[in-house]
C-alpha cells in the first residue's frame, strides 16, 4: 500500500484545461472516492494517477517519490476499467497471468498468484473459459482478479459498476468493500458519478467540479458539513431542498438548504404551508412533493406509506438545528 | 392483386436478367473451353460436346504452368511483405498521436491514386539499375506501389475501431507497442488480415502493365501477360479454345476463393470506401 | 471535527525533480516510448513508398525534361520544355508547333479517355444503383444474386477482355449471333475492330466488369439508411418512386460520391482493357496506352515520360479539386 500525494496538478488537452490545479493527499490504505458530475475531470485525474495520460504540470508522488515520468507498469498500480477491458481471445487464466508473463515471472509463481486471486473472488471454476462465455458480473470479477494479481500498491477503479444492472451493482459494491478489508486495506482510488456508491464505499470522498476540488472529507463530514451549496446539493439522495427569499431571510441567510429527511409534516411555529403535488411510496419510506410557492417543490421524507394525497393542504417545518445556511456566494454560514 | 403480381414478376425478371448477364460470359468461356476442332466455330448456347483437348494443349505446350507458378509466387510474396509492413504502420497511424499523422495518411492515400504509367518510366530505370529486369523481383518490387497503400489504409481503419481500453489494460500490464501488436491486436484482427490479404492478392494476380513491361521471356511471365500473348500456330490463327481453357484454369480458383470469402470481401471493399 | 485541510503541509526544500515536475517539464516515458515505436514502425513503409513511388515519379517527371531514350537512359540531357511544347519558325514564315501538347494523337487520346471515363462512370453508377436496390430488397435467392455479381469483379481484366473478345468476335461471336436472331442487327458487326463500335465494345466490357463494385459500394450506403424512415413514409402514404428520390437518393449520396470519385480516377488511368481488347485502335487509345506506346514501343522515352507526367498532373488536379470541393461543402453548408 502506498500514500499518494498530488501537488497542484494541471492537465490540459491542447488549449482546453481539464484539471485546473488539484492538490490532494490519499492516505496509505484508505479507500478514496472521486465523485462529481460529468466532465468534472474525475476520470482524467484517475488516468493521471495511473500514468495513462501525461501530467501537464504539478507533482504526483507515491510514498514521497515523484512518479510523473514513470510508465504505468512501473508505478505499482493496477486498474479496473469500466468496460472490464478483458482480452477477448485469452482465457480467464491467461487474462490474469498476462502482466506477470510480460514481467518474466516464473510459471509456478504465476500459477500460484492467479489461483490465489481466483480463490479470493470465487472465479476458480471459470479459469479455462473465455470472457465471452461469462456474465457481466463474472467478467467484472475477472477484471478485479487481474488487478489483484499485479499485487499493486494502489488500486484504481474507473466507474466499475456502471455497466452492471441495479441488483448486481449492490452485490458487487459489497464485494469491493469486502475486498478492501481482506487485502489489508490496500490503498484504493475509486471514481464514480453515483454519490450512493461514494457514500457507501469511501473512507474519504473527494468531490470534484470543473477540474477543481470542491471538498474532501469523510462521507459524514460531507453530509453534515458541506463546504458549499454545490456539495450540499450533490451529496445525499434525494437532493437537498434549497429555498431563498423571505424564507431564507427568516434564518438570516441568502439561501437555506434542508434535506428531505430533516423536514417534518405538522403545524408548528414557522411552518410552511403547501399543497401536496405527488407522493412516491417506496414501501419503507415515502417522498412527498409539496408546492409551497417556491421555485421548486419541497421534497419531504416520511416513514412507511404516506397518508397524504395530492391536493391535500399540509404544513411542513424543518427540524431544529438541521437547516444549512448559505451566503450570497454559496458558502456556508456557520455560527 | 394483379398489379402486385405484375410487379413481382417484373422484379424477378430483373433479378434473372442481372444474374444471367453477370454469369453468362463466364459460363460461355467454360463452354467454349470444352469444345474442340470445328465445333469451336459453331455458335452454341448449350453444351453439345465435351473435350479436354484445349486443356491438354494449354498445359503441355509452352510455359503456362510455369506462368501460373510465377503468378502465385509473386502475388504471395507481395502480400506477405505488404501485410508485414502494413500491420506495424497501421498501429502507428491509428493508435499513436504524433505530429503530421493526418498528412502522412493523406500522402499514403494519394500514392494509391498514382496512375501506374506515371511511375513506369522511373520504375523501369530502377529495375534496370538493380539488375532486376525480367525477374520475379521486378514485379514483387513494383507491385508494392499499390498493395502497400491499400493494406495500410484498410488495416488502419480496422485498428482504429479496436477498443482503446484493451490497449490501456495491456499498457498497465506492462506491454510494449510490439507486444500490443503481436499478442493483443493481431489475434483480434486476423479476419481483417485475411480479407485485406485476399484483396491485395487478387490485385497483384490481375496486374498487367508492370508484368508486360518488366518481363520479356515466357519463363518469367505471369498469367495475365501469358493469356494476352497466347498465340496459335500461324500469325492469323487465334487459338480461342486454348485461350478459353487458360482463362478457366486461372479464373475458377479465384471465383471459388471469392465466393467462399464473400462476406469478408464485401465488408473489406466497403470499409475502404465508405469509411475512407 | 475539523474540516479536512486539502493544502499540503509546508514542504522543506523541494528536490530538483519536484521543481521540474511542478514546472511541467517532466514528460511520462510512456508517451516517448510510444512515439519512438511509432517512428520505427513507420520507417519501413515510408522507405518502401519513397523507393517504389516517390523516386520513380520524380524520375519520370525528370525524364520528360530530357531527351532520354531506352537505350541510353543515363546519357540524357536537359532540354527543358521541348517535349511539352515548342515551336520553330520556318524560312517561309510558317510557325510549326511540336511536342506533346501540339500532338493531335495526344489530344485524341485525351478525348478518348475523357469520353470513356464520363460514359462508363455514368452508366456504372446508374446500373450499380439499380443492382444495389435489388440487392437491398429482401427476397429468396438474394444470396445467389450477390454471389453472381461478384463473378465479373473476380475475373482478371485480361481474362474478361479475352472472354468478351471471343463473344464479340465478328465471325464466330455469340453476340452477333444473338442480335441477328433477335433482329437487332442486319449483318455481323466487327465490334472490336471497326472504328465506330470499338469504344462501345470497351464500354460493354468495362460496365460488365465494374458495375458490381459500384453496386456493392452503393449497397453499403443503402444499408446504413434506417428502415423505419421508409416505414414512416409508407404510413404517410408516400409513393415508392417519390420515396426513392426524396429519401433514398439524398441519404445515399455520400456513398455514391465516394464510389464515383474512385471510379472516375480509375477510369482516367485505364490501360489493361484497351490494350488487350482493342489494340491499335485510334478510337479507344487512352492516355495510358499512348504513353506506354511511346515509352516502350517507339522508344520515344522522353516523349512518353512527358505524356505520363501530364496524365499524373491531370489526375492530381482532379483529386485536389475533389478534396477542396468536399471540404468547402462540409464547411459551407448542408451539414
Amino acid at each position: 500500500m502506498a500514500q499518494l500525494e498530488l501537488k497542484n496538478i494541471h492537465k490540459s488537452f491542447g488549449l482546453i484545461d481539464v484539471i485546473k490545479g488539484v492538490s490532494l493527499e490519499v492516505r496509505s490504505g484508505e479507500f478514496m472516492v472521486f465523485v462529481g458530475p460529468s466532465g468534472c475531470g474525475k476520470s482524467t485525474l484517475l488516468r493521471l494517477i495511473a500514468g495513462l495520460e501525461d501530467i501537464t504540470s504539478g507533482t504526483l508522488s507515491f510514498d514521497g517519490q515523484v512518479v510523473n515520468a514513470l510508465a504505468p507498469s512501473k508505478r505499482g498500480i493496477a486498474m479496473v476499467f469500466q468496460s472490464y477491458a478483458l482480452y477477448p481471445h485469452m482465457t480467464v487464466f491467461e487474462n490474469m497471468a498476462f502482466g506477470m508473463q510480460l514481467a518474466k515471472g516464473s510459471k509456478e509463481q504465476i500459477k500460484h498468484r492467479v489461483e490465489q486471486a481466483a480463490e479470493l473472488l470465487q472465479i476458480t471454476p471459470y479459469l479455462r473459459r473465455l470472457p465471452k462465455q461469462l456474465s457481466g458480473g463474472q467478467r467484472q470479477r475477472v477484471a478485479i482478479g487481474r488487478a489483484i494479481v499485479r499485487d499493486p500498491k494502489v488500486f484504481l477503479f474507473d466507474e466499475p459498476l456502471s455497466n452492471l444492472d441495479a441488483a448486481l451493482r449492490v452485490a458487487t459494491r459489497l464485494e469491493i468493500a469486502k475486498l478492501h478489508h481482506s487485502m489489508n486495506n490496500v490503498t484504493m482510488v475509486y471514481v464514480t458519478h453515483d454519490q450512493v456508491e461514494a457514500m457507501t464505499l469511501a473512507d474519504r470522498i473527494c468531490v470534484l467540479r470543473d477540474g477543481l476540488v470542491e471538498q474532501v472529507g469523510t462521507p459524514l463530514e460531507l453530509y453534515e458539513r458541506p463546504d458549499s451549496m454545490f456539495v450540499a446539493g450533490f451529496i445525499g439522495s434525494p437532493k437537498m431542498n434549497f429555498l431563498n427569499g423571505a424564507r431564507a431571510g427568516a434564518f438570516q441567510a441568502d439561501t437555506i438548504g434542508i434535506r428531505a429527511e430533516h423536514l417534518e409534516i405538522g403545524n408548528r411555529d414557522g411552518a410552511w404551508q403547501g399543497k401536496v403535488i405527488h407522493s412516491e411510496n417506496l414501501g419503507s419510506d415515502s417522498y412527498v412533493y409539496v408546492d409551497i410557492g417556491a421555485a421548486e417543490p419541497l421534497i419531504v421524507r416520511e416513514d412507511g406509506t404516506s397518508i397524504h394525497n395530492p391536493d391535500d393542504v399540509i404544513s411542513v417545518a424543518p427540524m431544529a438545528g438541521k437547516v444549512h445556511r448559505f451566503d450570497r456566494a454559496g458558502k456556508p454560514m456557520r455560527n | 392483386m394483379v398489379w402486385t403480381l405484375a410487379k413481382k414478376t417484373a422484379f424477378y425478371a430483373l433479378v434473372a436478367f442481372i444474374v444471367v448477364v453477370a454469369v453468362f460470359p463466364f459460363y460461355y468461356a467454360i463452354l467454349t473451353s470444352f469444345k474442340s476442332g470445328t465445333s469451336l466455330f459453331r455458335v452454341e448456347y448449350w453444351p453439345q460436346s465435351f473435350s479436354l483437348d484445349n486443356y491438354v494443349s494449354v498445359l503441355s505446350q509452352g510455359s503456362f504452368i510455369r506462368n501460373l507458378a510465377n503468378s502465385i509466387l509473386v502475388a504471395t510474396t507481395v502480400v506477405v511483405l505488404a501485410l508485414t509492413m502494413a500491420v506495424t504502420a497501421a498501429y502507428a497511424l491509428s493508435r499513436v498521436r504524433f505530429r503530421g499523422r493526418s498528412l502522412l495518411l493523406l500522402t499514403i492515400l494519394s500514392v494509391s491514386m498514382f496512375p501506374q504509367i506515371a511511375v513506369l518510366a522511373g520504375l523501369f530505370e530502377v529495375v534496370r539499375f538493380f539488375g532486376l529486369f525480367n525477374t520475379m523481383w521486378a514485379l514483387i518490387f513494383s507491385y508494392t506501389i499499390f498493395t502497400l497503400p491499400f493494406t495500410v489504409w484498410v488495416l488502419t481503419t480496422f485498428m482504429r475501431d479496436l477498443p482503446i481500453e484493451i490497449e490501456e489494460a495491456a499498457i498497465v500490464d506492462g506491454a510494449t507497442p510490439w507486444v500490443i501488436i503481436t499478442r493483443v491486436f493481431m489475434p483480434l484482427m486476423w479476419p481483417a488480415l485475411v480479407t485485406t490479404g485476399l484483396l491485395a492478392f487478387i490485385a497483384a494476380w490481375n496486374e498487367f502493365l508492370f508484368a508486360l513491361t518488366f518481363t520479356s521471356s515466357n519463363m518469367t511471365r505471369t498469367v495475365p501477360v501469358a493469356i494476352a500473348l497466347l498465340s496459335g500456330g500461324s500469325q492469323y490463327e487465334i487459338p480461342w479454345g486454348n485461350i478459353m481453357a487458360a482463362s478457366v484454369i486461372v479464373t475458377v480458383p479465384l471465383v471459388v476463393l471469392v465466393l467462399i470469402f464473400q462476406r469478408k470481401i464485401i465488408s473489406g471493399l466497403t470499409a475502404g470506401g465508405v469509411k475512407g | 471535527m475539523t474540516v479536512e485541510n486539502t493544502a499540503p503541509p509546508a514542504p522543506s526544500m523541494p528536490s530538483p525533480v519536484e521543481i521540474a515536475a511542478s514546472a511541467g517539464r517532466i514528460k511520462s516515458e510512456l508517451l516517448a516510448q510510444r512515439v519512438r515505436a511509432a517512428m520505427i514502425f513507420l520507417i519501413p513503409m515510408i522507405v518502401a513508398l519513397i523507393v517504389v513511388a516517390g523516386w520513380p515519379l520524380f524520375r519520370t517527371i525528370y525524364f520528360s525534361f530530357t531527351d532520354a531514350s531506352l537505350t541510353d537512359l543515363y546519357g540524357a540531357e536537359w532540354v527543358g520544355f521541348k517535349n511539352y511544347l515548342t515551336w520553330t519558325t520556318l524560312k517561309s514564315g510558317r510557325v510549326v508547333f511540336s511536342g506533346v501538347l501540339a500532338d493531335a494523337g495526344w489530344w485524341n487520346a485525351v478525348w478518348n479517355t475523357v469520353r470513356f471515363a464520363a460514359v462508363s462512370v455514368v452508366l456504372e453508377t446508374i446500373l450499380g444503383m439499380i443492382v444495389a436496390l435489388v440487392l437491398n430488397a429482401n427476397f429468396a435467392g438474394r444470396g445467389i444474386v450477390r454471389a453472381a455479381i461478384l463473378i465479373p469483379w473476380a475475373i482478371p481484366t485480361i481474362v474478361s477482355a479475352k472472354m468478351w473478345s471471343w463473344m464479340l468476335n465478328d465471325q464466330f461471336g455469340i453476340l452477333n449471333d444473338l442480335f441477328l436472331r433477335l433482329g437487332l442487327i442486319s449483318e455481323k458487326i466487327a465490334w472490336t475492330a471497326s472504328a465506330g463500335t470499338a469504344m462501345t465494345a470497351v464500354l460493354i466490357v468495362d460496365v460488365w466488369k465494374t458495375t458490381p463494385f459500384m453496386a456493392l459500394l452503393i449497397l453499403a450506403g443503402l444499408q446504413m439508411i434506417p428502415k423505419d424512415i421508409y416505414e414512416a413514409a409508407d404510413i404517410d402514404g408516400v409513393h415508392p418512386i417519390k420515396q426513392f428520390f426524396r429519401i433514398t437518393l439524398p441519404l445515399v449520396r455520400p456513398a455514391i460520391m465516394v464510389a464515383v470519385i474512385f471510379r472516375l480516377l480509375d477510369a482516367m488511368r485505364i490501360f489493361d482493357l484497351i490494350y488487350v481488347l482493342t489494340p491499335n485502335s485510334s478510337q479507344t487509345k487512352t492516355m495510358s496506352v499512348i504513353a506506354r506506346e511511346n515509352l516502350i514501343d517507339f522508344d520515344k522515352f522522353a516523349y512518353g515520360s512527358t505524356m505520363s507526367t501530364l496524365l499524373f498532373v491531370l489526375i492530381a488536379a482532379m483529386t485536389i479539386l475533389y478534396i477542396w470541393l468536399g471540404r468547402v461543402q462540409l464547411d459551407g453548408g448542408d451539414r
